[in-house]
């Protein structure tokens, strides 16, 4: 593996089991949540993972950071597989890999003042030097913009976009490498989304960080991400290169909801080429037979139902998943630079 | 806004306010707004923005033992705030109608969704057979695109998924043909290829129904495919009213501008800082005085004390109909507002 890659997922499955008990009382179905993912993030880089509700992105985000342990498949965390690490090393591998989570309020103990919510990850590590703890949560809260007297005081007092800092300040405690941030702007209004999506990009150029960064919001994905994967249904459909994906999308799918997103520019209403998308996201319980998207794609032949398309790269270098891939010319639309 | 004919719905000096333990929240704050026939507005603020306070109170929904309610409210010319409970009956549903974001909460769980959407009619029709209560249903099933509306119309609403719900509640809500359609962020709870199903939903019934939509949301995007007016609030009001392409193109309220800039928008290029409001909304229970939105405002210094002591007053500002409270000059609004660079 080559060196500038922070994390690698090589095919990630995770199956809950569900449903009425069959034989000898084992649930006799699953949700395939994750179903067969594999991905590689960069060092340095953000990779962003976009996908309606129910297309297994937090799920991915909680079996990434082994929060949640995977049905099978291995997560290598700069070239080390994580997936076995059990006790002292599992413990010392999230020192490498810490987590962002979407409500700021419900991740954060109400009973803990700010100080202690920040100095967590050291005590839990061992790492906690009473004497020192105190200044290294006063330099975390300088360095994502809180002020570091308020170290005493408790989270309700802070708000919304405060408290997503506070969480942030936390996940840098120990010094990660990686960083798994699960919809970290989707609970706030804009004019705080833009503050945290301006801090996570500063603190990631100042400390190197590689990032995967997992949101709904098409539009904050593109801002924030190098990389960028298009989940559907439990698998990756698309991913490359955020300019290309987002320029002159290859997958169905990642065309439609593109398409989808509401432009934001009044002259541009009802423009050509909008496509619809009819019906709802199948279920995971029991997802379509071949290509899991062909019950609501325009191009779904017989092929389609028969045989699953794998996801590899095309002729024109494209990673897609679909057995009639979008034509990509050489510029469409505002071309990437 | 040069209309001649009267409004269908005038609010006029609209202050609510709750009673807390903690204080008076004033959540809305002196609004006046015209709506006119077949015309599609949209009222666009951050939480808190008094945006949802405000919607309540045209069908009058907000709890009258802690809140308090001054101004007007005319639909039809009838006055909704002072009017008998029998009349404000008889507004709901069938002269304004209403739907909510959350459309689980909006449906009951114990009844069918047939049941739901004829009780809705039933109320404005008491004599109505059960035959043609029954058409009704159906066809109205069949109007907001419910696949196979004959075995549906027995199901119960966790059998649907979230945009076949919203299409229910929109069902009831337009059963009746109301004149005016108020949407409280019909779409937030969405995923966006259903947000765009739904949204061309509403757009293609108020085609059909020829019905004002008030639609409330905090997604620009959704302002700009849907809105023609477009009023943006702040900490309970009105900062900026405009046309739609005047609102995008020379907003002319600095918090407008903030909006505007700090969105991530799909179209423009990745990286470069987003345009930042600095600091967070104020409470409502302590607002600032003067301007509400000076303490976040990087133009409050230039224009005196002004801003930190008199409320601006809402007022035309160029020639595009545009109205704007805010204390800087029209010269300064229109050229910083056409200006590529607002911050």
């Amino acid at each position: 593996m080559s060196s500038d890659v922070a994390l690698q997922a090589v095919d990630l499955v995770k199956h809950f089991p569900t449903g009425s008990k069959g034989l000898l009382g084992r649930p006799d179905k699953s949700v395939r949540a994750v179903d067969g993912v594999s991905f590689t993030l960069r060092k340095g880089k953000t990779l962003g993972i976009v996908g309606e509700s129910g297309c297994g992105k937090s799920t991915l985000a909680r079996v990434v950071t082994r929060l949640i342990e995977p049905t099978s498949g291995n997560i290598l965390l700069d070239g080390v597989d994580i997936t076995k690490t059990s006790g002292k090393d599992l413990r010392n591998m999230r020192r490498q890999m810490q987590m962002i989570f979407q409500d700021p309020v419900s991740s954060l103990n109400p009973r803990h003042s700010v100080g202690q919510i920040i100095a967590m990850p050291l005590r839990v590590q061992g790492l906690l030097d009473e004497e020192h703890s105190n200044e290294r949560v006063k330099e975390l809260m300088k360095l994502v913009g809180l002020n570091p007297e308020h170290f005493n005081r408790y989270p309700h007092e802070f708000s919304g976009g405060q408290r997503q800092r506070i969480g942030i300040a936390r996940s840098l405690a120990l010094n990660p490498t990686v960083i798994v941030a699960d919809e970290p702007v989707s609970a706030l209004d804009v004019s705080v989304q833009a503050q945290i999506l301006n801090l996570l990009e500063r603190l990631q150029s100042d400390l190197g960080l590689s990032m995967i960064f997992i949101a709904h919001d098409l539009s904050v994905v593109r801002h924030i991400a190098d990389d960028v994967a298009v989940m559907y249904l439990g698998k990756i459909v698309e991913i490359g290169p955020a300019e290309e994906v987002y320029a002159s999308p290859a997958h169905p799918y990642t065309k439609a909801l593109l398409s989808a997103v509401p432009i934001h520019d009044p002259s541009e209403r009802g423009g050509p080429g909008r496509i619809r998308l009819q019906g709802d996201v199948p279920s995971p319980i029991d997802p379509p037979s071949g290509c899991r998207f062909r019950t609501r794609c325009w191009k779904a032949t017989d092929l389609c139902g028969a045989v699953e398309p794998p996801l590899q790269a095309e002729a024109s270098g494209r990673v897609v998943a679909c057995h009639f891939p979008e034509e990509t010319p050489v510029s469409i639309g505002k071309s990437p630079e | 806004m040069s209309n001649t004919a009267a409004p269908v719905l005038s609010v006029q000096n609209l202050r609510v306010s709750f009673d807390t333990q903690d204080g008076t929240v004033r959540a809305v704050d002196d609004i006046s707004f015209d709506v006119y026939a077949g015309e599609t507005i949209c009222i666009v603020g951050e939480s808190g923005s008094g945006k949802s306070v405000m919607a309540g109170s045209i069908m009058r929904l907000n709890n009258s033992s802690t809140a308090t309610t001054e101004g007007k409210i005319l639909v039809n010319g009838i006055d909704v705030l002072t009017a008998s409970e029998e009349e404000v009956r008889g507004i709901r549903g069938s002269e304004v109608a209403m739907i909510f974001q959350d459309p689980m909460s909006a449906l009951n769980p114990y009844f069918t969704i047939g049941k739901q959407i004829a009780e809705a009619y039933v109320v404005h029709h008491p004599g109505a057979s059960k035959r043609e209560v029954h058409d009704v249903v159906l066809a109205m099933m069949i109007k907001v695109g419910i696949p196979s509306p004959e075995k549906r119309i027995d199901e119960y609403p966790h059998q649907f998924s979230g945009g076949m719900r919203q299409r229910i509640v929109i069902a009831i809500a337009l059963v009746n043909n109301p004149k005016i359609l108020i949407a409280d962020e019909p779409t937030t709870a969405l995923d966006v290829t259903v947000q765009a199903q739904i949204l061309d939903l509403m757009m293609s019934l108020q085609k059909e129904f020829g019905m004002t939509i008030i639609l409330i949301t905090h997604d620009l995007g959704v302002v700009a495919e849907v809105a023609q007016d477009v009023i943006v609030m702040y900490a309970g009001h009105i900062v900026e009213q405009s046309h739609v392409d005047a609102l995008f193109h020379s907003p002319t309220h600095p918090y407008s501008w903030g909006l505007l800039g700090s969105v991530a928008s799909y179209g423009a290029n990745k990286r470069g800082d987003l345009y930042t409001i600095s600091g967070s909304p104020p409470s409502l229970i302590s607002l600032p005085a003067g301007c509400a939105f000076h303490p976040r405002c990087v133009h409050s210094k230039g224009s005196g004390n002004a801003c930190m002591t008199v409320q601006p007053k809402l007022r035309d500002v160029g020639t595009d109909g545009s109205r704007s409270a805010c204390h800087l000059t029209d010269d300064v609004l229109i050229s910083i507002g056409r200006g590529s660079d607002r911050s």
